[in-house]
């Protein structure tokens, strides 16, 4: 290619695409910053590491979530708004169960089950926490992935499968009515408040030295990554070697089609939902017992980044789920090394909206469901 | 003959637009007027809820209409409603605080009179309309919704960062040739404690403009003489407010009429139909799609501004994107398409879904001695250990402002199984200009009759 060419190719790009040169110079300014903060010293890189080991856990979670709603993208072809309220519910199931398992006998049932509410039991008292309660945690996150199945199930039965032929858009509406529902519904009966759920003190804890210090790890940041890559290779192994996965992605192809080849469409609707309703929900409580703090409005508040991965990875692909996750996570997370961290979710949005407009088929794009 | 034969038809379906709005207006009046009394309220609550209630009807009323513009006729899913909104009264919040001096406490704004400020809000919620819909629009309905609904989240961030909160104007500006003065000291958003609106109450410069405000202040004197002895101003003054907003309802409805009657109007129609034959047809869709976002952008700003320029502060948390659902929901109860049935919905959706329960719950607290609510819902399910119900039903009671949501939620997915398209949602414009419904005489035309020797019945 002559020079003359490329200069040629060069100045079309520049006219068509100003946008993207944009975006491109700005990336250039960022590596630019980072890489001389780190020369000199502006940034450090414990501080750097312990950003990026916050924005991967951040993201496991997401991706995690992600699934279950890029599942349901893709083969109900809507948006759910109401997958962050799923996400609660999973994790104030799990946590009324692990808070009764640890607390029985000493505090009152129905304190235990309302995970607290206004403040009559305290989830660091009960020493919840993967080290100090074992059991509690681990049967916690099974009721928290059964329940929200649960709930899905039944949802799903009243509420999505009567306008299952409505438009995606229809879909969409009312799932933002179910959202308001199940969050409000939750805030009636759990309370507004915000209560802390572990005994964040006693959660065993490593140093790990950066080059200029140290950041730190904790039991419960192993055990969700532990959790989050077990459930990750489950459903790998689920959609690649059984019909399952085929079945789905057939049905995310053409729905009408797979039904003409004799694919139990209802059925792999229910098993979509039982899948992402399970993963959505243990999320959840992993959620929750990572940060150590639990809300009604947890859930909506994950939504959205959530969005943001799915939308990036490409809908309907699993793996595009966790790979967006990740990259929202650590956009989240690391964007505050050159914006103020109020604006941490807002970059992450950010990110999205610039997918949206490039490549508004994912980053992953060309492989759904599996 | 055939002329005024349609403009008759035109002038009936106008009056039963009419007669339908007042009838539900005066029902939902009624309704309030009727419980308040049966339930022992004095004249100046009464006067008050009736004030909350017209207030609510007028901005969910505006706003429901605006968005009728971007989904009802162009088809344009936006759920960042609540931004606009926010950019608006913030604008007009900056534009027309008085200076702070030195020293103050709250950051201060440019001075300028209320008008400006309002204009000045309009215009940038329409110029950030066009930031987000400029690269936006080309998506997926199901992407611009969740764009939008993410922009609506980074002007919140926006609004709450210690970055906005103040910045520190120097006393001095000098400008190559000139220097000047500004008067403010301080300017910005006020961060996550929000902007106190230290300017002159709308209610009043818009009156002292009429030159009624000696006339209005001399009429609160009377009433605050005769009627309501102890304080009637702010209960007046929200009463009055109400009205303007209803005026401004009527101004939005005109406005959009004529919007979607006109060349422009079959346009976004066609294009919320089908886009691809719009465009097939030699419009420039995404020009008009581009001019229905900016414009409804700006009046959602307007709407922003009407609601919350008459408090005394805004704050970030007004501006979450519950907001903009129930904007959705009155929107979907009125029936998206029609503009009478938008303001409809945004008026039931006030009256019965958003102020209701509150009211209810006000009415029953005023008229019975009720002991204090306990504290949780654990309290509240162990009255039924010894039979006994209250506990649950005060918490309820207590806890309305949220079941009310609850209930909105409910609503929402009982419209979208039974009646997707509202209550008037089957009046849904067309795009043509001519009537494409059928004549009521089956098969045979009117003017096949007349072929036939004019046998007319």
């Amino acid at each position: 290619m002559s020079v003359s060419e490329t200069y040629v190719r060069y100045r079309q790009t520049l006219s068509e695409e100003p946008l993207a040169i944009g975006v491109l110079l700005v990336a250039l300014w960022m590596a630019w910053s980072l890489v001389s903060g780190l020369l000199t010293g502006g940034i450090q890189i414990s501080s750097l590491a312990s950003l990026v080991w916050d924005g991967l856990l951040r993201g496991l979670i997401i991706g995690l979530a992600g699934i279950g709603l890029s599942m349901t993208y893709s083969i109900l072809n809507f948006a759910n708004f109401a997958h962050g309220d799923y996400l609660t519910s999973g994790a104030f199931a799990g946590m009324a169960t692990s808070y009764l398992i640890a607390g029985i006998g000493e505090n009152s049932v129905g304190a235990l089950l309302l995970v607290g509410a206004g403040g009559s039991v305290f989830g660091g008292a009960l020493g919840i926490g993967v080290t100090t309660a074992p059991v509690a945690v681990v049967v916690g996150a099974l009721v928290a992935g059964v329940a929200t199945i649960a709930l899905a199930l039944l949802i799903d039965r009243f509420v999505y499968r009567p306008i299952r032929d409505e438009s995606g858009i229809a879909l969409l509406i009312t799932s933002i009515g179910v959202a308001f529902a199940l969050r409000y519904l939750l805030q009636f009966v759990f309370g507004a408040g915000v209560r802390g759920t572990t005994a964040a003190g006693s959660v065993p804890r490593v140093s790990v030295p950066a080059i200029d210090g140290t950041f730190r790890v904790t039991a419960h940041d192993v055990s969700l990554i532990v959790v989050a890559g077990g459930l990750m290779l489950g459903v790998h192994l689920l959609l690649q070697r059984t019909k399952l996965g085929k079945a789905m992605r057939a049905m995310s192809d053409n729905e009408d089609l797979a039904r003409i080849t004799g694919i139990p469409t209802e059925r792999v609707i229910r098993t979509t939902w039982i899948v992402g309703a399970g993963l959505t929900g243990v999320a959840g409580y992993m959620f929750i017992l990572w940060k150590g703090t639990l809300g009604f409005n947890d859930g909506w508040l994950l939504l959205l980044l959530v969005f943001a991965a799915v939308i990036l990875g490409g809908i309907g692909s699993i793996y595009g789920a966790i790979g967006g996750g990740i990259i929202i996570g650590l956009t989240a997370s690391v964007s505050v090394i050159w914006i103020p961290s109020a604006f941490g979710r807002a970059a992450a949005f950010l990110v999205m909206i610039v997918i949206l407009l490039f490549k508004p088929e994912g980053i992953f794009s060309g492989r759904t469901t599996a | 003959m055939s002329v005024s034969d349609l403009r008759g038809r035109f002038e009936g379906l106008f009056e039963r637009d009419v007669t339908l709005v007042l009838a539900v207006l005066g029902v939902l009046y009624l309704a309030y007027i009727l419980a308040g009394v049966a339930f022992g309220y004095g004249l100046r609550g009464q006067l008050n809820a009736i004030a909350n209630l017209t207030f609510y009807v007028g901005v969910f009323g505006m706003l429901a209409l605006a968005l009728n513009l971007h989904w009802g006729y162009t088809g344009l899913f936006n759920i960042g409603i609540v931004g606009f909104m926010g950019i608006g009264i913030y604008t007009t919040a900056v534009v027309s605080k008085p200076a702070a001096a030195g020293g103050a406490a709250q950051v201060g704004g440019l001075g300028l009179p209320l008008f400006v400020g309002i204009t000045a809000g309009v215009v940038v919620a329409g110029l950030f309309g066009l930031l987000v819909a400029l690269p936006a629009l080309r998506l997926r309905a199901d992407y611009l919704a969740i764009v939008t609904v993410a922009f609506s989240e980074i002007i919140r961030f926006t609004m709450m960062s210690r970055t906005f909160q103040t910045f520190t104007v120097p006393d001095t500006i000098d400008l190559w040739l000139f220097s000047f003065d500004p008067a403010p000291d301080t300017i910005g958003l006020g961060g996550g404690g929000g902007l106190i609106l230290n300017y002159t109450n709308p209610l009043e410069a818009l009156l002292r403009i009429l030159f009624l405000w000696d006339p209005y202040l001399g009429f609160v004197s009377f009433v605050e003489e005769n009627v309501i002895s102890n304080n009637p101003k702010p209960v007046l003054d929200g009463l009055l407010y109400g009205v303007f907003l209803l005026i401004g309802v009527g101004l939005y409805y005109a406005l959009l009429s004529r919007t979607g009657k006109s060349p422009f109007g079959r346009v976004l129609k066609a294009i919320r139909e089908d886009e691809d034959v719009a465009n097939a047809l030699g419009k420039d869709t995404d020009r008009f799609k581009l001019t229905a976002f900016v414009l409804g952008a700006a009046l959602m700003g307007l709407g922003g501004i009407l609601w919350y320029s008459a408090r005394g502060s805004v704050t970030p948390p007004s501006f979450r994107p519950n907001i903009t659902f129930f904007i959705w929901i009155a929107l979907i109860i009125g029936g998206a398409g029609s503009n009478t049935g938008s303001f409809l919905g945004g008026a039931l959706f006030a009256g019965v879904l958003y102020q209701g329960p509150r009211y209810v719950k006000n009415l029953v607290q005023t008229a019975f001695e009720l002991g204090s609510a306990p504290r949780n819902f654990g309290e509240a399910m162990a009255g039924f250990a010894s039979l006994d119900p209250m506990p649950f039903i005060l918490y309820t009671l207590d806890s309305v402002s949220q079941l009310r949501l609850v209930i909105m939620g409910v609503v929402l997915i009982w419209l979208m199984h039974n009646r997707p398209e509202g209550l008037l949602g089957h009046r849904k414009e067309t795009a043509s200009s001519v009537d494409l419904a059928r004549p009521r005489s089956g098969g045979s035309s009117g003017k096949a009759t007349a072929a036939d020797g004019g046998d007319e019945r």
